[in-house]
């Protein structure tokens, strides 16, 4: 894993970022101009809310191995901090956008100080006992958050005289963030800090040996996943106007984590894969919503036996030594 | 008074199931230190496989008790033998993901099997409920307190006065050292992941009277007995017990005194509290013994 790491901070690498760069930016550019179907721009739009979440427990599960089980709750502390403050207090969303991600961050900082203490099973059971009160809450609370009922009348979001209602300007918005997001993600992890964090996932007492200060970095690289979680429940809030607990329970969180383990762990582009995947799953096979519980646990199993580093780091194993057998 | 007397009988109830689910948990840990993640679901089997059993088969209840908890053991064995032994690299992370997957996995296919609706059974026995100091105690209560202790008597005088046991005591404390001495370590984890899985179907048997049962009943209950193990240490039997009643009894007062919508948020606050704490467990001063 770091081998490939080297060698894409090496120049060859640069060229071939720049030309993943391009692409993918022509192709969002491309898709905005052309795609005319307001359906397949609804699917585009949450094909970049999952990206966005996948990248951020990427950070914190691919890149620094600790795993979060109740992820979901800051989408959800996202999505009903804006929810909350604009519907039911009329303050403009972008106002509503900081507060609710600040809320996400402090929530995350005050929760993660003695959580990230714990590692493995512990970890596990911890930040999934964290998500289940944040539903509980969110569901139970129904003077503020509406209850089990959801939350009605979140406003679309306009800047100045652009309107964002309509399904084309809303999928520009957020794909670029995403393209953003994307970009800051590629600098952490290309960045002395992002070696700090695959350090720690390989043996904390060795990175610790050396002098990272790990209990600081897995902390803010926690928040950091955590605001990116919050970003996307705000998108999520204003893109669909109404907003309900079953959005933000256990699933949702199992459902971020398959997508970093489909993505790969500890590889951007792969996430990108894995939430294209599981957002378009669904889409396509009519069915799905009765056996995606069955296919999440089997993704689950397979991807975890068989290539521990991911689906896409598997693949690409799979082919590189495919690759230089054929040479021997 | 008579109303907190009423919370208690409930407190207890649900405590001692509880504690079955949290002696479950416990038995993987000490001869595996593995966390089971989909433990619930094995719950969650028992109760089902009760119901069809019983009330749709109509086999007699003795008949289809055995059955179910033979049943779930023999697909606890399936998930040692498949999903966890054939992991390479098994890392906590690796383990986790793949007990979670199980979960979803059993989760999708109980709703798939038995579908949506959650399913009620009659109570095991037709006698009226008890009346003491006036609080109404369901006779299944009675029944569900026998199991959690005669399953632990079970455990207790399994682990200390049998060959099979001891062995499996020697392979919790070092699989090495167990393996060096002729103890076939691979068996005896296969063993405690079918007796783990078996604790759980009995749970979710005893568990079906009182409460309906639905494909999703597991997550909840596996949570709440892992956070009854480690309230009373994880790996110890009688504090795994101990732990599910101060959890059951914790949570019924929650519930009379505060909101019934703060059921589950009781236990999870006692979760991450005893986490951040006493992560050893609240009964690790006294030194508990393993089993």
């Amino acid at each position: 894993m770091t081998g490939n790491h080297t060698a894409e901070s090496a120049t060859a690498g640069k060229t071939a970022t720049v030309i993943r760069y391009a692409v993918l930016f022509t192709v969002v550019l491309m898709a905005g101009a052309f795609v005319e179907n307001p359906y397949y721009l609804q699917v585009l739009t949450f094909i970049g809310l999952n990206v966005i979440l996948a990248l951020g427990l990427n950070l914190l599960m691919g890149y620094a191995g600790q795993i979060s089980l109740g992820h979901a709750a800051f989408y959800g502390i996202g999505a009903y901090g804006t929810g909350i403050l604009t519907a039911n207090y009329g303050i403009s969303p972008w106002a509503a956008l900081i507060l609710a991600v600040l809320l996400a961050v402090i929530i995350a900082y005050l929760v993660g100080v003695p959580t990230l203490k714990l590692s493995g099973y512990y970890l596990g059971m911890g930040t999934l006992g964290f998500g289940m009160i944040v539903h509980i809450l969110i569901r139970e609370w129904a003077s503020v958050t509406g209850g089990a009922s959801g939350l009605v009348g979140i406003p679309s979001l306009s800047l100045g005289a652009i309107s964002f209602e309509s399904p084309r300007n809303y999928y520009l918005l957020v794909w670029f963030t995403v393209l953003a997001v994307i970009e800051i993600c590629r600098r952490i992890v290309c960045s002395r800090m992002g070696r700090a964090l695959r350090s720690i996932h390989d043996s904390e007492n060795a990175s610790r040996a050396v002098g990272v200060n790990t209990s600081d970095l897995k902390l803010k690289v926690f928040v950091l996943s955590a605001a990116l979680a919050a970003l996307a429940g705000f998108f999520y809030a204003h893109f669909v106007s109404f907003i309900s607990p079953e959005s933000f329970g256990f699933i949702a969180s199992v459902r971020m984590v398959t997508m970093v383990v489909i993505g790969g762990m500890a590889s951007i582009w792969g996430a990108l894969f894995g939430a294209v995947l599981l957002t378009v799953l669904p889409e396509v096979l009519h069915s799905f919503a009765d056996f995606e519980m069955v296919v999440y646990g089997m993704i689950l199993i397979t991807v975890m036996i068989f290539m521990p580093q991911g689906l896409t780091r598997g693949v690409i194993d799979i082919y590189e030594r495919s690759k230089k057998g054929k040479l021997q | 008074m008579q109303e907190i007397l009423q919370y208690l009988f409930s407190g207890i109830t649900s405590g001692a199931i509880y504690a079955i689910i949290a002696v479950g948990l416990c038995l993987l840990y000490n001869s595996t230190e593995l966390i089971n993640f989909a433990h619930g679901e094995f719950v969650m089997l028992g109760a089902m496989g009760l119901v069809t059993l019983w009330v749709h088969c109509e086999l007699p209840l003795p008949v289809a008790f055995v059955i179910t908890v033979a049943g779930v053991s023999l697909f606890g064995l399936v998930f040692e033998r498949f999903a966890i032994r054939t992991v390479k690299t098994p890392d906590p992370i690796v383990l986790v993901i793949i007990t979670v997957g199980a979960s979803i996995l059993m989760r999708g296919g109980a709703m798939l099997i038995w579908g949506k609706d959650p399913m009620g059974t009659p109570t095991f026995t037709d006698l009226p409920p008890l009346e003491l100091g006036g609080a109404m105690l369901l006779f299944q209560s009675v029944w569900i307190l026998l199991a959690a202790l005669v399953l632990c008597l079970a455990l207790h005088l399994f682990f200390t006065r049998t060959l099979r046991g001891k062995a499996m005591a020697a392979c919790a404390i070092s699989r090495k050292a167990a393996w060096l001495a002729g103890i076939p370590a691979e068996g005896m984890i296969l063993l405690s992941f079918m007796m783990s899985t078996g604790a759980g179907a009995v749970a979710g048997i005893f568990i079906a009277p009182v409460t309906m049962s639905s494909y999703d009943m597991g997550t909840m209950l596996g949570l709440k007995g892992f956070c009854a193990a480690m309230i009373g240490g994880l790996g110890s039997l009688w504090g795994a017990l101990a732990g599910g009643f101060l959890l059951g009894i914790l949570e019924a007062m929650g519930v009379g005194l505060v909101s019934s919508g703060l059921k589950d948020a009781v236990a999870f606050l006692l979760l991450l509290l005893i986490l951040y704490v006493r992560p050893g467990g609240l009964f690790r001063a006294t030194e508990a013994a393993r089993f």
